[in-house]
């Protein structure tokens, strides 16, 4: 919210960053708008259209399930997504709109709008931009846990995911806080379950991190709210930082139930619906089943989806796992390969929320610092073409890594010092033999081979 | 009539091009953790396995090494994003070439090393050298199938 109202900042919602080019201090940004249909600087955020929209019908009852809700509540196709959000205007979702998908509607919307801020006519835009630095902070996507069928997601309306049961028990959701089985009963027998997708070789082999310690929070607020019987199911608990390990105690001193074990497999009684958790507790060395209420499951993280994409509009590389890679994992953990461009957040690898703070704090500083000096060190080795022996055919252009190679107005190819990061693939690529690696020359290096195999005998 | 003994008095000279970032670093882990790597190996230090032309490993051959090896980051673990994604293609196309020069195919090799795998570096130049050991000096294998100095002016031309 800060950030929306700084004089210094212009957020653009409902924005894709297309194409950048450029190095850094020198970055051109293209970024597309895509169309909101309502024009923010009019929007007041006063809700009139949701009411008003033909979708919102009879009684209050609202025809789209609601992405902020994870779908346990509805909304309209005018709507404000949440009431937190930045800016808090309203938008028109596209996919749902009558006007919009079938070109049918009274458009009440447009009627009681108080500062005409619809518009239908709304298209996309383009916008350049040039900026000496970027930020990449494109966070994280939830894991689907349908894909391991053990855990039985989607086979009862009672086994929900963290986020899920975060909306069931916050005071603005569905249940307007009131912890709620999906027959409307208060449970009195629940289980979390933990690393689900994480730690397993099947889904994501890393431990997606903050999920013990949410876990932790929701056992401690389903007992006291509800007062149920918990059953907190984990492999290890890893409550790694500042004040997580006394609040792990204090789960277990409120009688909170911890089992050590993986579960192998959630299974729903066809005819009372009841859930069955088949779990072997290592620490007892006993099968146990349990029969509970309700099941929540502590699912992965996972990079987004168009991870791919934002990886080569940015320059980015990407560790094993997915994750954008870091210039290195113990001492660059906020730059990447590519100078100027920094990682903030989970979009580095999972973290939690004082971690993630830490991480955009530094990533911020790493800007300060760069617009402070005004100038940027570059490395000794980096390529070099000489331009008598370029024949202009493009062959290092289409090998770098890093866009560093161009083609110039004399048809030669000319290096970006400031891109190029010295890996040497131009060279090897290189025809004619025109380019250099400086400090890695083929003589340098020939002359390595021949002297180590003479040296030898 | 060559004997066991010979084979085994035969020191192989194999020229293993090392990334900066994870083989050579692997190498070092190797060392550090104090695990057995073959003396054979005669490491050159590139920044990219990307960086290693063709015209390299052929002169490698021709300046007398029995046998060349390529290791660099693991596919999609690459320093330089997808540089390695180049050595692939072009260490596996020489491969194919090799044969028509007369060089056994099988004294080239391109393996990934991380940083972390010490023991996997051990592990590919032991094995390697053991399996130019077995195929004997290069330029026995070389006198074999054309005369040498045909060879010669073969890899002179590619090699330039």
């Amino acid at each position: 919210m800060d950030v929306g109202r700084h004089p210094n900042i212009e957020l653009l919602d409902y924005s894709e960053v297309v194409n950048v080019q450029g190095y850094v201090g020198n970055f051109q940004v293209k970024v597309r708008r895509k169309p909101r249909y309502v024009d923010t600087d009019l929007c007041t955020g006063c809700g009139l259209c949701t009411e008003a929209c033909v979708l919102h019908g009879g009684g209050g009852r609202l025809l789209v399930p609601s992405e902020f809700e994870e779908g346990m509540g509805k909304r309209a196709a005018a709507y404000i997504p949440f009431d937190q959000a930045v800016p808090l205007k309203a938008t028109i979702d596209p996919n749902s709109c009558l006007w919009l998908t079938k070109g049918k509607c009274s458009q009440k919307c447009m009627e009681v709008c108080g500062t005409d801020a619809i518009d239908f006519e709304m298209e996309e835009t383009f916008v350049d931009f040039e900026v000496g630095s970027i930020v990449v902070a494109t966070g994280y996507e939830m894991w689907d846990p349908e894909q391991i069928p053990d855990y039985g997601y989607g086979k009862s309306p009672n086994i929900i995911t963290g986020l899920e049961f975060e909306r069931l028990t916050n005071a603005g959701g569905p249940t307007q806080g009131e912890i709620k089985t999906a027959e409307g009963e208060t449970p009195e027998k629940v289980a979390i379950i933990h690393c689900v997708g994480s730690r397993d070789e099947r889904a994501h082999a890393y431990c997606s991190r903050f999920c013990c310690m949410y876990s932790l929070k929701q056992a401690h607020q389903i007992k006291e709210k509800t007062g149920a019987e918990v059953y907190s199911i984990y492999m290890d608990m890893r409550t790694f930082g500042k004040d997580y390990e006394e609040f792990y105690r204090r789960n277990r001193e409120e009688g909170i139930q911890f089992i050590q074990g993986r579960p192998s497999q959630v299974t729903v009684d066809p005819e009372s619906g009841r859930l069955f958790i088949d779990v072997e507790d290592i620490q007892l060395g006993q099968v146990l089943e349990l029969d509970v209420d309700m099941v929540v499951l502590a699912t992965a993280i996972e990079p987004p989806e168009n991870a791919d994409k934002i990886a080569s509009t940015f320059g980015l590389g990407r560790t094993p796992d997915g994750w954008f890679a870091e210039a290195h994992p113990k001492l660059r953990p906020v730059e990447t390969a590519s100078a100027g461009v920094l990682l903030a957040g989970c979009a580095q690898g999972p973290r939690d929320v004082p971690d993630t703070v830490a991480h955009a704090g530094a990533a911020a500083a790493e800007v300060v610092q760069l617009f402070n000096q005004g100038e940027v060190t570059i490395s000794p080795t980096i390529a070099e073409v000489n331009p008598a022996k370029c024949v202009g055919c493009g062959e290092c252009i289409l090998s770098c890594p890093y866009t560093a190679i161009w083609r110039n107005n004399d048809e030669k190819a000319e290096v970006n010092p400031a891109l190029c990061q010295g890996c040497g693939t131009c060279v090897a690529a290189c025809p004619s033999g025109a380019i250099t690696a400086l400090h890695f020359t083929d003589e340098e290096i020939v002359s390595q081979i021949d002297g180590l195999l003479k040296l030898v005998v | 009539m060559e004997t066991n003994e010979d084979k085994q008095a035969f020191e192989p000279k194999v020229v293993a091009f090392l990334c900066n970032w994870c083989s050579y670093a692997g190498a070092d882990s190797a060392g550090i953790s104090r695990l057995k790597s073959p003396a054979n190996i005669l490491p050159i230090r590139v920044m990219c396995s990307g960086r290693v032309s063709p015209e390299m490993i052929l002169r490698a051959f021709r300046s007398g090494a029995d046998g060349v090896m390529v290791l660099g980051c693991h596919i999609g673990d690459c320093h330089y994003i997808d540089a390695n994604h180049r050595t692939v293609k072009r260490v596996t196309l020489l491969q194919n070439l090799l044969g028509y020069t007369g060089i056994n195919p099988d004294r080239l090799v391109l393996d990934w090393v991380s940083s972390s795998e010490g023991p996997k570096f051990a592990k590919v130049t032991r094995k390697f050298v053991e399996k130019v050991r077995e195929l004997g000096p290069m330029a026995e294998e070389m006198g074999k199938s054309l005369p040498a100095s045909k060879i010669n002016v073969l890899v002179e031309e590619v090699a330039g």
